[in-house]
Formats: structure tokens, sequence, C-alpha cells
């Protein structure tokens, strides 16, 4: 069992990797971003060690440039990152029934859209040990390039930034696919929520919603209507 | 008032904590229940492929490039590259077809 730990932990680590370099040059543009509105490099590194999500730390600057209340700024990150309750729902459903709290506090504490994305698509349970992993070595390519990013500024070339920017939604077609492949209705699912989702971003009558509000919208009806139509077999979730 | 920018952090940083592990903690044992389970089975296919289209249409620095991107990225992840693999190639993708179009 022990060795099978350190087996998970040294794949989390190798899976990791590409998570920690798309989030180097994510988090950098973020770095950026905090610097606009008024954050130190250290206010900057903190928030992305003790935070870890995109969306909600953007939110959380604009907010903060804007002297906003701490209640608003507290309502809009629950909105920000509401999907992550989604996911870690599902991801209750992988650990195995015995994971220790300590470990789950460690998972709980960076569930991002990629460590889920990547902990959801091992086969059968989840050995927490491969999250973990994944978490160690992506953790610091998050700060890192957060720190660079207010340092560094706009200092790397447009085409750079540019190219690393689609490196994260590289990694989420490499989880969606392949499982698409084996079942038409992920297929199927995956389509229509590429159409519902470019429809509800591009028709100026949604405008008033903000994107994460858009995502969990989508993400709960389209599951819903799904899950009622077709039920998931007993031992199909083997294969998530 | 005058905030304090680490009183930000922390309140974004604790609700934050919460929505990620009052499920993990709370949710014990396997859900019986058929529809939440198929429910949950649906959700990371159908959050990733909402935040992924077309949000990487605006990623990028033109909207074609993004394209090429999406397009290679799921051709290669249908015939079996690996995470790294689509990743990076994706990567490469936007890199050269933004060398010849802007």
């Amino acid at each position: 069992m022990k060795e099978n730990n350190r087996k998970c932990f040294k794949m989390g680590l190798r899976d990791g990797l590409p998570i920690s370099l798309g989030y180097f040059a994510v988090s950098f543009t973020l770095g950026i971003a905090a610097q606009g509105a008024g954050l130190t490099a250290i206010q900057a590194t903190f928030a992305s060690l003790m935070i870890n999500a995109s969306a909600g730390e953007f939110v959380g600057f604009t907010l903060i440039a804007s002297s906003a209340g701490y209640l608003e700024i507290a309502i809009m990150e629950l909105i920000a990152n509401a999907r992550y309750l989604l996911m870690s729902c599902a991801l209750s459903q992988k650990l195995p029934a015995n994971t220790p709290l300590i470990q789950k506090l460690i998972i709980g504490f960076d569930v991002t859209d990629e460590i889920f994305g990547i902990s959801i698509a091992v086969s059968g349970k989840l050995n927490p040990f491969y999250t973990i992993g994944a978490i160690v070595v992506s953790m610091p390519g998050w700060a890192s390039g957060t720190f660079l990013g207010v340092i560094l500024g706009n200092a790397l070339p447009a085409r750079i930034v540019s190219a690393l920017s689609v490196g994260l939604f590289g990694m989420f077609i490499a989880v969606i696919i392949p499982p698409a492949k084996k079942q038409k209705i992920i297929a199927g699912i995956i389509v229509v929520s590429f159409l519902l989702s470019y429809i509800i971003n591009t028709l100026k009558i949604f405008d008033f919603i903000s994107s994460g509000v858009k995502i969990i919208l989508l993400t709960v009806v389209i599951s819903a209507v799904a899950a009622i139509l077709f039920p998931v077999k007993e031992d199909s979730d083997n294969e998530a | 008032m005058k905030h304090n920018v680490y009183i930000y952090i922390l309140i974004m940083a604790a609700v934050t904590f919460l929505i990620r592990v009052l499920p993990l903690t709370l949710i014990k044992g396997e859900i019986k229940n058929k529809f939440i389970k198929s429910f949950l089975y649906y959700v990371p296919y159908v959050t990733l492929a909402v935040m992924t289209f077309p949000a990487i249409l605006d990623a990028t620095q033109s909207v074609y490039s993004a394209l090429a991107a999406l397009v290679v990225g799921i051709l290669l992840a249908w015939f079996g590259a690996s995470l790294f693999q689509v990743s990076v190639l994706s990567c490469l993708v936007v890199f050269i077809v933004e060398l010849f179009i802007i």
C-alpha cells in the first residue's frame, strides 16, 4: 500500500508538471492584473498561495482596486468559485471512503479546474497521493508566476503569452476527449455544452450574467438534463 | 473607511476554502441516489467543456490561432496523445499560426 502511494504521488508529480507550466503562464498575466489593482508582489503572491483560483483572484483584485466592502468581496468570491462546490461533490465520490481528514483538507485546499480534471480522469478510485503530488508541483508554478507577473509586468513578448495561454485549455481537452471516444453520450454532451456555452456567451441579452455564474448555470442545467435522460448504469463510474 | 488588503485576501481565501472543503468532508460514503450519481458523473465533462469554449477563442491574439489549437488539440486527444503533449502542442500551434497571420 505504501509502495502504491509513492507510485501515485510520483504520477501526480509527473501529470502536475504541465499544469504547473500552464499555471505559470496564466498567473503571470494574473500578476499583471494584480499590479494594476495596486497590490504589491508580496500581497499578490500571498493571495495566489492562499486561493489558487484564477477567476476568483481576478475578480477579487478588481474589487480590491475599487475598495469594495468585505461582504461584497465574500459574496463575489462565492459566485466566482461556486463551480468548485460541484467539483468537490464529484471528487467526494471518487476518493476512497477511508481517506483521512487531513488528506481531504489538503486536496480541498487546491481543487482547481486542472487538478480536478486530472484527478477525475484517473480510472477507478482516486488515490489521494496522486492529487497531492499534482498539488505539490503545481502550486509553486501558480505562486511564482503571480510574483513575476507583478515584478516583470509586460516584459514577456506578446507572442509567448498568447501561445502559453491556450495551454490550460489544451489540458481540459485532453481530459474530456478520450472518454468521449469511448462513450457516445459523453461526446454528445460535450457538443451540446460547446453549443450552449457559445450561445450564452455570444448573445448580448445574457451579458448581465457574470462568466462564473454562466459556467455554474450551464453545468447544472446540462448535467441535470443529461442525468434525467441518460441515467448512469451501476458500474460505469469506474470509467469516469 | 480604509480596507486592509490582507483582510481582503483572507476573506477570499476563507470563502474559497469552505466551498472546496465542505463537500469533501461532509459527504460521507457513496451517494446512492441514481439522479445525483448520474448528475455528478456528467458534471466534470460539462464544466470543463463550457469553460473551454468559447473562452479559448479570446485567450490568444487571434481567433484563428485559437481555433486551430482547439481543433488540433481535439484530434490529438482523440488519437491518444497525453495530457502534456496535447497541452504543449496546442501552444505550439498558436505560436506557429500567429507567426504567419500577425
